[in-house]
């Protein structure tokens, strides 16, 4: 019961939390407006936001797809091909040096002002978290475990695919979760440097128009598709991995005793 | 099937810990290497075993049939090494699942439960390992071990880990589940040696030597009370002790 009122009180508690730094500061409504008028605009606006949200929601999931794809990809080739690895890691660490929003223009040029160019910021910006993450966890399989599989004869393929590979699942659903959270910033980002469709854009074209609420409206969804993303893979992480125990709720496993 | 080693040497950190070791494990026996830590024993079972990497560590092993040891031998380590994602069956049938490409065959499935009984730990086939105690996790080991029905058992410590009512538990399992194998035990517990070895070697000084076998009169396992076990704890302590000053 707790688990599901929480989300609620804690949604509530930060509407308030607006509401009285609106009444506290007395903002004017295109500074900051209170939530009750986001709220309304928000209903009032729905189409108009569901319409510019599919196509950001759009952008995120194929951007999460092809990034999480190329990271595995390079992450598995990393940890198997040890020549890649000393050529490939400096160069992908130096890659990491470059903003990626200060690619955006370049993609833009390149890509389009579709939705492409999007998709590329979100794989970008997604793609060297995941790496890292998985490459981590692959190179850090218990040595215990690898010495065991060799004097059970296993081959290098069957100890990548049946040792090293779940070891590093839950690296790899941490990485995942760093993506879920960041690729919204690059689809967004991607809007914002130009587009014609998209939250992004929506929220800089009301700006122009000082139509604060919408923007915050707009803003509001965007954060609701971050969310639902996290806890979406948050919660597919841990049914498929139910051996990860949880040790801060350690209480809610069972053990057996003796 | 006879075992030897012979002119085995360990360096570490340009320093040598043994050299020109020699070691017979004769087959059907249980011998057992005493010593204190650091004197190179896992090295020297990781070598029989062929997964010692990280230490420099060499020796020459020759099987009585001539054949090499090569894939022929189990390593039952102290931590259990059960894997986390795998249930307790398919855990005991790891051998299986890491060398062929299908799936278990149905006699294979039937060998494990039949192990996972002999443990006694048919009921809990389908868990995790982390729903078991450690005893059990080792005892899970300890089937997985017997699955792969090796001519050598290697076991390092196996016991270490466990309390003292566990230990003997797992200790009079193990002496009637690896009867009449060849089996080589390391171990730093003069008890468990004498409870369970044919052979006993002690492994100490610098550069460490083998000593001359010892061995405990009468079966495996052998009782805790028992007076002649007793004495040879107390000289086995003290000569470990001796090494240690």
């Amino acid at each position: 019961m707790m688990r599901l009122l929480r989300p609620l009180i804690i949604a509530l508690g930060l509407t308030l939390l607006w509401q009285s730094i609106v009444w506290i500061t007395g903002a004017p409504k295109f500074i900051l407006p209170g939530p009750v008028q986001v709220f309304s605009t928000l209903f009032e606006q729905a189409p108009l936001l569901a319409k510019h949200g599919a196509v950001t929601l759009a952008e995120i999931l194929l951007g999460l797809v092809f990034g999480v794809m190329l990271g595995l990809i390079s992450a598995l080739s990393l940890a198997t091909w040890g020549p890649l690895r000393r050529w490939l890691m400096p160069v992908l660490v130096i890659s990491q040096a470059i903003p990626v929003f200060a690619l955006a223009p370049v993609l833009m040029l390149w890509l389009g002002y579709g939705m492409a160019s999007k998709i590329a910021m979100a794989t970008l910006i997604i793609y060297f978290p995941v790496t890292a993450a998985c490459f981590d966890g692959l190179r850090q399989t218990p040595t215990g475990y690898l010495k065991l599989a060799r004097t059970l004869g296993a081959s290098k393929r069957a100890q990548l695919l049946q040792i090293r590979l779940p070891a590093a699942l839950p690296a790899f659903a941490s990485g995942l979760r760093v993506a879920a959270s960041v690729a919204p910033i690059g689809a967004v980002v991607g809007e914002w440097v130009g587009s014609s469709t998209g939250l992004g854009y929506l929220m800089l074209n009301a700006n122009a128009r000082m139509q604060v609420d919408l923007m915050f409206a707009a803003l509001l969804v965007l954060a609701l598709i971050a969310v639902t993303l996290y806890f979406l893979i948050d919660f597919l992480a841990r049914r498929l991995m139910p051996w990860q125990a949880d040790s801060l709720n350690k209480a809610n496993t069972s053990i057996a005793g003796h | 099937m006879d075992i030897h080693l012979s002119n085995a040497s360990l360096h570490w950190q340009h320093h040598c810990v043994f050299s020109q070791l020699n070691l017979t494990l004769p087959g059907g026996q249980w011998t057992s290497i005493l010593g204190q830590s650091g004197v190179g024993k896992s090295s020297l079972i990781q070598l029989l075993c062929g997964i010692a990497d990280e230490a420099d560590v060499q020796g020459e092993i020759a099987c009585s049939d001539g054949k090499p040891l090569t894939g022929r031998v189990a390593w039952m380590a102290q931590d259990d090494l059960l894997l986390p994602w795998l249930s307790v069956l398919d855990n005991v049938l790891l051998g299986t699942r890491l060398t062929q490409q299908r799936r278990p065959k149905p006699e294979q499935i039937e060998r494990a439960r039949y192990l996972l009984s002999q443990v006694g730990l048919s009921e809990r086939a389908k868990v995790l390992p982390a729903q078991l105690s450690g005893g059990q996790r080792q005892r899970v080991a300890l089937a997985r071990t017997l699955f792969q029905d090796c001519p050598l058992v290697c076991m390092d410590e196996p016991f270490s880990a466990l309390d003292a009512i566990n230990r003997l538990r797992l200790q009079d399992l193990a002496a009637s589940l690896l009867h009449d194998r060849t089996v080589l035990m390391i171990t730093h517990d003069p008890l468990e040696a004498l409870r369970l070895s044919d052979q006993i070697l002690v492994l100490g000084g610098s550069p460490a030597k083998l000593s001359s076998p010892i061995t405990p009169p009468g079966l495996a396992p052998r009782q805790v009370s028992d007076s002649e076990v007793l004495r040879l704890q107390g000289e086995l302590l003290e000569m470990l002790a001796g090494e240690a000053s």
